[in-house]
């Protein structure tokens, strides 16, 4: 069985999936944010796949963008959710709503 | 030369920046002459505009100068420009010569006032407003200065704000103002909308492509703007007010130059009434004449010095109308400039005269001044023949013009301005005998005063009655004591006789004891009889008392109802006053009879020679025997585009108008003589209560604008309420409780957000494929 480029993109919506699903379900500001960081991983997938099949290199430079807003999203995302455990060390996603409208 | 014209209005400007700011320091009499410099300064350049204007052909007498742009945006666009042609040369001409003379008369009137410099400051801001007025090349330059001597008005007239009655009167003329200021703008409106050009120039070129509705539209809204500045029916009612003023204010300001304004726009914008249809310009002669004859009935009745010349200022404009709406402008220009010269005359005179009789106003207190103050009298006179129309005087040519245009345009407009003018000689007669001639009255005891005086004594004699009455009280209770101890002290008697029957003989002690017991008790009984009868004369002289006073107060009581006569009476016989004690006079009539009126110092009288010789002279401007003796016509024609009606009376009948015109003042000036001077009969059955109150229209208006128009008002500042800021309130607070809505999806949950945006791609790829046809 040869893998095609769909299995890759069939790969990409399953961990998208898990990801979104993962976000919306889990309360734990840590794995939320894990969720996030599939949903991204999940989207590199189907650029690099697709980019492989037509054979085109904008594929390939999206994925480094992606990853570059990824680490950088880490730095300020961690250093908010360290921040946030000191203060509420069992904070959940939905204790932190201060800013509703 | 004609480029020196922007020196006109700035002079006065220049003036009153000056005396802004160094006013307080250069203090009296300093700032009174500089800015009577800044006037003279100003009249000079006028006097070389002029001659700049005669050095060109007639049919080029016009110039433009733009100072610069003030108002550009879009089509609309607005310079600062003077436009320079005879009309508005004739206009300055007069406001800055006649102004000049005001200044320097009021640095003497003014003398000691405490805020002098504020005085001066004031005039040449308004002096620099009228300035604008007249030389302004378009509608909101006019409009500026239209304002600005509107607000130098208020000023002025409650230059004194101390008083009450000032204040409220400055607020009367600018309220009252502000009616006439709507139909101004609305016309301003209208003007651009049809012209595209708020420019006279363009006005003027292009007023033939107004529809004639429109241009009848613009010359009634007009006519409610000039009805408000120049006093004439329905809005006359803030002049007489306006006499509240110091007098150089209601010379300069509410007779010579800012009332006028009505006139000049007019003939300003004479092609825009050749362009309405006929009944527009017939209601400007309607409204004029007949405020010229309701005034001038008014101003019959009138005691007040100012008042009187008050009402017959807004007379003169309505013949000044009545001139405008028979297309005779340059008879209404003419009158304008002989009316300045007489009527600041007259204004300036009864300054002089006022301020020779103590701030006295009530011409009943005057007579025979003319011995006191002989330069004012003799400018008066020629200022009172004048404007009553005797030749040679300048009232009369200019009248006369008014008149014989009236004629060839309707006989009944000729017949009311006819009656008006009877009516003018004979109350600018009354006023001059009343002031001038007759008897010196000012050393009179006054009605008010012997009122007082009366009800000082009822009030005496109401005193002695009580007293009496009382006394007479205190005797009664006296007498009925008396009579009380009589009736004791023949108990006792009775009593004592018993015991002394009873009284043993024998016992000598005892019958002794009750025999001067007897004896005691008819000592007591005599000596209570004769307090009886003593009390009883008491009693009567106090009952005698009593009537005598109350028939004192009566005869006092019914002294004083028949001291009140009317004012008439006093005129030629001094009031009888033998009857009262010199001691008892009031310190009022003793501190008249030593007042000397006084003539006014030259400062004021310079100014009134001045313009005596102009208002004498005044009628050469324009003599009606040639086409060459007009000379005002000549020179103003370049300004009125042959709009100037024709008149259709012949020659022939020109005289015999003229001569019938002459007779009128001659009977009203006769019937005035026969009044005033002579007594043939009384002055009550001319000035009537109705003139005095005039026909009662302040109290309608105030009657209406306190009942109907108060709930009228109501009702539009409650819709203003409701109405208007209800909706732009309603539409704010729509959008608040739209927002409070919203406001609850933003519930904080970072998952329901993902949720949304989960949802919302689903929807966008749901579309997409609907859209890719799948």
């Amino acid at each position: 069985m040869e893998l095609t480029t769909n299995w890759y993109l069939v790969l990409s919506i399953f961990v998208f999936s898990i990801g979104a699903v993962g976000l919306m379900v889990r309360r734990n500001p840590l794995v939320m944010f894990m969720s996030v960081e599939l949903m991204l991983n999940s989207v590199n997938i189907a650029f690099v796949s697709l980019g492989t099949s037509l054979n085109d290199v904008g594929g390939q430079i999206a994925v480094f963008f992606v990853l570059v807003v990824a680490a950088v999203e880490v730095v300020v995302g961690l250093a908010l959710i360290v921040a946030i455990n000191r203060r509420h060390p069992d904070a959940t996603a939905d204790d932190l709503s201060t800013l509703r409208g | 030369m004609l480029d020196a014209v922007f020196l006109i209005p700035a002079l006065p400007l220049l003036g009153f920046l000056t005396i802004v700011v160094f006013g307080r320091r250069m203090g009296e009499p300093l700032a009174g002459w500089f800015a009577t410099a800044m006037m003279g300064g100003s009249f000079a350049t006028s006097l070389v505009v002029m001659f700049g204007l005669l050095d060109r052909p007639a049919d080029e007498r016009h110039f433009v100068q733009t100072l610069f742009d003030w108002v550009p945006a879009g089509d609309f666009n607005v310079d600062v420009g003077f436009l320079v042609d005879p009309l508005s040369v004739t206009m300055t001409l007069f406001v800055t010569g006649v102004g000049m003379l005001i200044h320097l008369y009021s640095i003497g009137y003014m003398h000691g006032d405490e805020n002098f410099s504020k005085f001066f400051l004031y005039l040449n801001l308004f002096a620099f407003s009228m300035l604008m007025l007249v030389l302004g090349d378009n509608m909101l330059i006019t409009f500026l200065g239209w304002e600005g001597v509107g607000a130098c008005s208020y000023l002025l007239i409650s230059f004194w704000f101390t008083n009450e009655y000032n204040a409220s009167s400055g607020k009367k003329a600018f309220i009252t103002n502000r009616v006439g200021d709507w139909g101004y703008m609305v016309a301003t409106f209208l003007m651009f909308t049809s012209l595209g050009s708020i420019q006279y120039i363009d006005v003027i070129g292009n007023a033939s492509h107004l529809s004639q509705t429109t241009a009848t539209a613009i010359v009634v809204l007009m006519l409610v703007a000039a009805a408000g500045k120049s006093a004439q029916i329905p809005l006359y009612l803030w002049l007489p007010d306006a006499m509240a003023g110091p007098t150089p204010v209601s010379a300069l300001i509410h007779a010579a130059t800012m009332v006028t304004s009505g006139v000049y726009l007019f003939t300003r914008l004479n092609p825009v009434l050749a362009q309405s249809s006929s009944w527009g310009p017939h209601l400007i002669a309607w409204v004029g004449v007949s405020t010229a004859f309701f005034a001038a009935t008014i101003a019959i009745s009138q005691n007040d010095i100012k008042k009187v010349l008050a009402y017959s200022t807004i007379s003169q404009l309505g013949y000044m109308f009545l001139a405008i709406g028979t297309g005779a402008y340059v008879a209404a220009i003419f009158h304008m400039v002989t009316h300045a010269f007489f009527k600041a005359l007259l204004f300036l005179g009864a300054g002089s005269v006022i301020h020779g009789m103590d701030s006295d106003q009530d011409m009943r207190h005057y007579g025979a001044l003319k011995k006191f103050m002989p330069i004012t009298a003799g400018t008066f006179i020629v200022g009172w023949l004048a404007i009553a129309g005797v030749p040679p005087f300048s009232g009369f040519w200019s009248k006369d013009e008014i008149l014989g245009f009236a004629w060839s345009d309707s006989p009944a407009l000729w017949f009311v301005g006819f009656v008006t003018a009877i009516l003018t000689a004979f109350y600018m007669s009354r006023e001059v005998f009343l002031t001038f001639y007759g008897r010196y009255r000012y050393a009179d005891i006054r009605d008010e005063e012997i009122e007082d005086m009366w009800n000082g004594r009822l009030a005496i004699a109401e005193d002695a009655v009580s007293g009496a009455e009382a006394s007479l009280a205190t005797a009664e209770g006296v007498a009925i004591k008396a009579s009380d101890k009589l009736a004791k002290a023949m108990e006792k008697l009775e009593q004592r006789q018993t015991e002394l029957a009873e009284v043993d003989q024998s016992d000598e002690k005892a019958f002794g004891k009750a025999t001067s017991n007897l004896a005691k008790a008819e000592e007591g009984i005599s000596k209570a009889q004769s307090g009886i009868d003593d009390n009883e004369s008491v009693i009567d002289s106090a009952r005698a008392e009593v009537s005598s006073a109350k028939a004192d107060a009566k005869l006092t009581l019914a002294a004083s109802q028949s001291g009140s006569e009317s004012v008439g009476v006093a005129l030629f016989e001094e009031p009888d006053t033998s009857a009262i004690p010199e001691s008892e006079l009031p310190e009022a009539v003793q501190k008249r009879r030593e007042y000397h009126p006084h003539e006014s110092p030259w400062l004021m009288t310079l100014p009134l020679v001045v313009l005596a010789s102009l208002a004498a002279v005044a009628g050469l401007l324009n003599l009606p025997f040639s086409s060459s003796t007009k000379r005002l016509d000549l020179w103003l024609e370049p300004s009125l585009f042959g709009n100037q009606a024709v008149d259709t009376v012949s020659a022939g009948g020109k005289w015999l108008l003229a001569g019938v015109a002459l007779a009128g003042v001659v009977v009203g000036i006769v019937a005035a003589v026969a009044v005033y001077i002579r007594g043939r009969s009384k002055p009550s059955k001319f000035e009537l209560p109705i003139f005095a109150h005039g026909w009662h229209y302040d109290e309608l208006v105030s009657a209406f604008m306190g009942g109907p128009g108060r709930r009228g008002f109501d009702l539009v500042s409650w819709f203003d309420d409701a109405g208007i800021d209800g909706a732009v309130n309603g539409v704010g607070r729509l959008v608040r409780s739209g927002g409070g809505q919203l406001r609850r999806l933003q519930s904080g949950f970072v998952r329901a957000y993902a949720a949304m945006i989960a949802v919302g791609a689903v929807g966008l790829v749901g579309w997409f494929l609907v859209r890719a046809g799948l």
